[in-house]
């Protein structure tokens, strides 16, 4: 299958070995990817922070840019990442049809329909959850907010850790309580934030687990941000990582 | 204009001129797969009663002497003699009891709460909540009596056992004045934590008949 | 710039609502307020251990229904289609209500609905009132207007009771005192309640007991009781109030005159949409199969409960929230509070950092929806923003009430109030209008993205060497910064792969 790679902002700036890990899994599997060079962002920032309008020209781009990608032969979009997945199928359309464009609602709407997230590709539309992955570590998975509660990832990302050759995989405690991140939330409501990372935090140290991974780069920044902070030893690993390794 | 005139003005400007009507989609269950009175619903209503703390005697038949003596046992056991109830409760219902007054508009609150117990019927019982139906009419009485006194015991006939909460809805007459009582007054107020008997009766005791 | 479609007039926008009488906005931003809740780890002990108690009983109660998400679809669209012929359902509820011989009054807002309670009090010749718990009438201050007219209001539920002796402020739509432990609660009756046994223990049990019969006497002398309403059904003229501890049937029983207050959003148009709420609010509030009681009652009913009966339906900012067409939903809200005891936030925070009468994820949607979002330093524009968007609140809302996306929806109209009353744009603004600008470009995106690669330069272990300003320091203060990589993946794309699509 033809697969266009949607890095994310983040991804491509802060964590690109994120995006490699993408590739390289699909790659092994026997699948081409595409990387469209006129990629930005999905505007998500934008539109949960109040900025609808400045948002709006973002997504009219994103569409355009991977519309013609999947007219061009490409049958999926793939992002490795729940978030900007949820923000392009829950929120493209409705912005759009706000601003006033039906005709962009119902083209974002195309794409929407066939984009998605890295385990939900992998699970329903390449239907794969053993990746020929190894991964010797003890590690703990954290569902991220929008993964679990607006793409209902369900348990694909955990059959897929379960297929990895070598891994410890331990329960995280409370694992769907959210870990405080919530995009601009983490620097407008710095202190509630911080209080639900501590205690997102204790629930990861309890399992003992050398690597906490999700499937969110942005909730991972935030967790290890404070993670490293206090020093504890724990990695953040995206799950795309995990399912690229084979040592 | 009006505060009426004002608040109609204004909710018809927020709606605009031709708000949309939406289909309401009712497949939620209206009835239960089991027959109203059918052993399965009388088992699932004492499950739920006990529950919640209710105390709950059977009797086999809707006979009335033998509800009667099952009321003057749970009474008699907890060293209560004496009790309310409405005209509409059956003679025999009370006949073993010493002191029995019957109910009357001119009997105040402060002398209900000097009565120890009433004793009722019910109009509908709802077997998946442990819900108890009482209407106002002559076997119920007026809401006071079935408040005030520290002890309810309330006679609850298979029959009337229904499965579902629409099915109990459907049975009464909402122009009455209704109360829906599922076991004793209880309370989640401290800590969340459920605590049965603040202020409507502590005791509830449920006999079910038939 | 272009306008959002279907809202008329955007009343959200725009100058705050009179809120000088009632409890709908506090002295200060959330984010202030939530910060000396954070600190206090008697609260925090407490919210946690409440919230995820009735957490566990309400995800039980939920699993045993088989049919929970039909009923969920039918309460939704009950409230849908009710809104949308609210003054027809409202002029029936009145006919129906006069009809059965009670009086039906409007108020237009807090301080006209207290006008009206005053004065049917004074009419009385009473002096004390018994109260039902009850959202609208703390919204709307009614006890503080009672008492400058020299009436004394009993709160009569136990939890509110612990708020009023305990000079507090009510911190949950269910449980007011749920910030509370039962030692403070203890501490609370010892020195505040009227001939309280001082021996008294901390056994929620006996605490309950203490104020049956602290409150027994004043329910057996009252001659005027006040109370909320859960549903107003328009067809027959029934009012509902759902309660578990029977102070509510007291105060709707014994006493001769009882008012009412109801919000004009708690219409419901028929007697079998109930067989939906019954359903759905107490295993959503409570987490019981059903609350022990339930009352309704019709205009008066001769020689049962009060002969005279005063309906006042209260608007209060409601059509404003009406006039709304994705906000008008968060007055779908049958007040079950599954969202506040679900929500991460307000786990953490409690309810007084909301400053108003609704907290929670229900409170930060519909406080602003009543007040109006001024755009200016009116603390209720803090509220879209006191939510990380997880979504818990929507999966477990009862009438399925989209909170995240209405939240989203606020945080838009606010920062165009801002942008309409203020000459120069926020600092925010300006770096969201930047970072989209460079963003709608890619050859642009990519030479930010190079110029953020040098800023990795600027980190040592996990620290800026430099301080960063506001707000962003609030994002170093607790956790290191990521380092952007030195070579982003385009760059990286481009450089093993050539340029490709």
């Amino acid at each position: 299958m033809k697969v266009a790679l949607f890095i994310t902002c983040l991804g491509d700036v802060l964590f690109p070995e994120v995006g490699k890990a993408t590739v390289a899994v699909l790659e092994r599997l026997g699948h081409e990817v595409v990387f469209p060079r006129d990629q930005t962002c999905c505007g998500q920032m934008h539109t949960n922070t109040g900025y609808q309008h400045d948002a709006a020209g973002l997504v009219r781009h994103h569409v355009e840019v991977f519309e013609r990608v999947l007219a061009d032969g490409c049958e999926a979009v793939v992002a490795p990442s729940g978030s900007c997945v949820g923000s392009v199928r829950h929120q493209h359309a409705a912005l759009a049809r706000r601003e006033g464009d039906e005709a962009l609602a119902v083209r974002a709407e195309a794409v929407a329909a066939r984009t998605f997230e890295l385990s939900e590709l992998l699970v329903d539309v390449l239907g794969v959850t053993d990746v020929g992955a190894a991964y010797p570590h003890r590690v703990t998975y954290h569902p991220t907010c929008h993964s679990l509660r607006l793409l209902g990832v369900g348990d694909r990302p955990l059959r897929l850790l379960r297929a990895v050759r070598g891994i410890d995989l331990v329960e995280l405690p409370a694992a769907d309580s959210c870990c405080g991140f919530g995009g601009t939330f983490s620097i407008k409501n710095a202190d509630t934030s911080t209080a639900m990372l501590a205690d997102k935090m204790s629930s990861v140290l309890a399992t003992r687990a050398e690597v906490v991974t999700a499937g969110d780069a942005s909730c991972l920044m935030h967790i290890g941000g404070g993670l490293s902070r206090l020093r504890t030893g724990v990695r953040p690993v995206h799950l795309a990582e995990i399912l690229a390794s084979t040592t | 204009m009006t505060a009426r005139e004002e608040i109609l003005s204004r909710i018809r400007g927020a709606l605009g001129d031709t708000p949309s009507r939406p289909d309401v989609p009712r497949t939620h269950r209206q009835q239960g797969v089991h027959r109203p009175g059918t052993p399965e619903l009388v088992r699932q209503l004492i499950d739920r009663l006990e529950d919640y703390r209710a105390t709950v005697v059977r009797v086999a038949a809707e006979d009335d002497d033998a509800i009667g003596q099952a009321i003057a046992d749970a009474l008699t056991v907890r060293g209560i003699g004496q009790v309310v109830a409405p005209p509409g409760v059956p003679r025999a219902w009370t006949g073993r009891l010493a002191d029995v007054v019957v109910d009357e508009a001119s009997i105040d609150a402060r002398t209900l709460d000097r009565i120890p117990a009433v004793v009722t019927g019910s109009v509908v019982a709802i077997a998946e909540t442990g819900t108890i139906v009482l209407d106002g009419a002559t076997v119920c009485g007026r809401r006071a009596i079935t408040l005030v006194p520290d002890t309810h015991v309330c006679v609850v006939r298979a029959m009337h056992v229904v499965q579902t909460v629409p099915e109990g809805l459907q049975r009464v007459d909402p122009r009455r004045a209704l109360t829906f009582v599922s076991g004793p007054s209880a309370t989640s107020d401290i800590e969340l934590d459920r605590v049965e008997g603040v202020h409507g009766p502590r005791t509830l005791i449920v006999v079910v008949a038939g | 710039m272009s306008t959002f479609l279907g809202m008329p007039g955007v009343p959200v926008r725009g100058p705050a609502a009179d809120t000088a009488v009632g409890h709908l906005t506090g002295d200060r931003p959330f984010p202030a307020a939530a910060r000396d809740s954070l600190a206090d780890t008697q609260l925090r002990r407490n919210l946690a251990h409440a919230t995820s108690t009735i957490r566990a009983k309400r995800a039980a109660v939920v699993t045993e229904v088989p049919d929970w998400e039909a009923l969920r679809d039918a309460g939704s669209a009950i409230k849908a289609d009710t809104m949308a012929r609210l003054p027809e359902l409202l002029e029936q509820l009145e006919a129906n209500v006069v009809a059965r011989g009670g009086t039906v009054h409007w108020a237009r807002d807090a301080a006209e609905a207290n006008r009206i309670v005053t004065d049917l009090v004074r009419a009385t010749g009473a002096d004390e009132v018994v109260k039902v718990k009850s959202m609208a009438t703390q919204e709307i201050g009614l006890n503080e207007a009672l008492e400058a007219v020299g009436v004394t209001a009993h709160e009569t539920d136990l939890a509110e009771l612990i708020v009023q002796l305990g000079h507090d402020r009510p911190s949950h739509i269910l449980v007011p005192a749920i910030h509370r432990g039962r030692a403070e609660i203890r501490e609370i009756f010892a020195l505040e309640m009227p001939g309280v046994d001082p021996s008294l223990t901390d056994e929620p049990a006996v605490l309950a007991a203490a104020a049956r019969t602290h409150l027994r006497q004043v329910f057996l002398r009252a001659r005027v009781a006040v109370s909320g309403a859960n549903f107003g059904v328009a067809e027959t003229g029934t009012l509902t109030v759902v309660e578990s501890e029977g102070n509510g049937r007291m105060c709707l029983t014994l006493p001769e005159t009882l008012i009412t207050v109801m919000g004009i959003e708690k219409v419901v148009p028929s007697w079998r949409d109930l067989e939906v709420f019954l359903q759905l609010l107490p295993r959503s509030s409570t987490g019981e199969r059903m609350n022990p009681y339930t009352s309704t009652w019709t205009g008066v009913t001769p020689g049962d409960g009060p002969q005279e009966f005063h309906l006042v339906l209260l608007d209060n900012g409601r059509t404003r929230a009406l006039a709304d067409d994705l906000g008008r939903t968060a007055l779908h809200c049958i007040r079950c509070s599954a969202c506040l005891n679900v929500c991460p936030v307000y786990e953490r925070t409690g309810g007084h950092a909301y400053g108003s009468t609704y907290p929670g994820p229900i409170g930060a949607i519909l406080t602003p929806l009543l007040t109006g979002l001024t755009g200016g330093d009116d603390p209720n524009d803090s509220l879209p923003y006191a939510s990380t968007l997880c979504g818990a609140c929507y999966d477990v809302c009862p009438v399925k009430i989209n909170i995240p996306e209405i939240l989203v929806q606020l945080r838009a109209e606010h920062t165009e109030a801002h942008a309409d009353r203020h000459r120069l744009p926020t600092a925010e603004a300006a770096a969201m209008k930047a970072v989209a600008w460079s963003m709608a470009d890619p050859a642009r995106f990519a030479r930010a993205g190079r110029a953020a690669a040098l800023a990795r330069h600027g980190i040592r272990r996990g620290k800026p060497l430099l301080p960063l300003p506001p707000p962003l320091n609030g994002w170093t203060a607790s956790r290191d910064a990521p380092r952007p990589s030195a070579e982003s993946f385009r760059d990286w794309w481009a450089r093993t792969r050539g340029p490709s699509s």
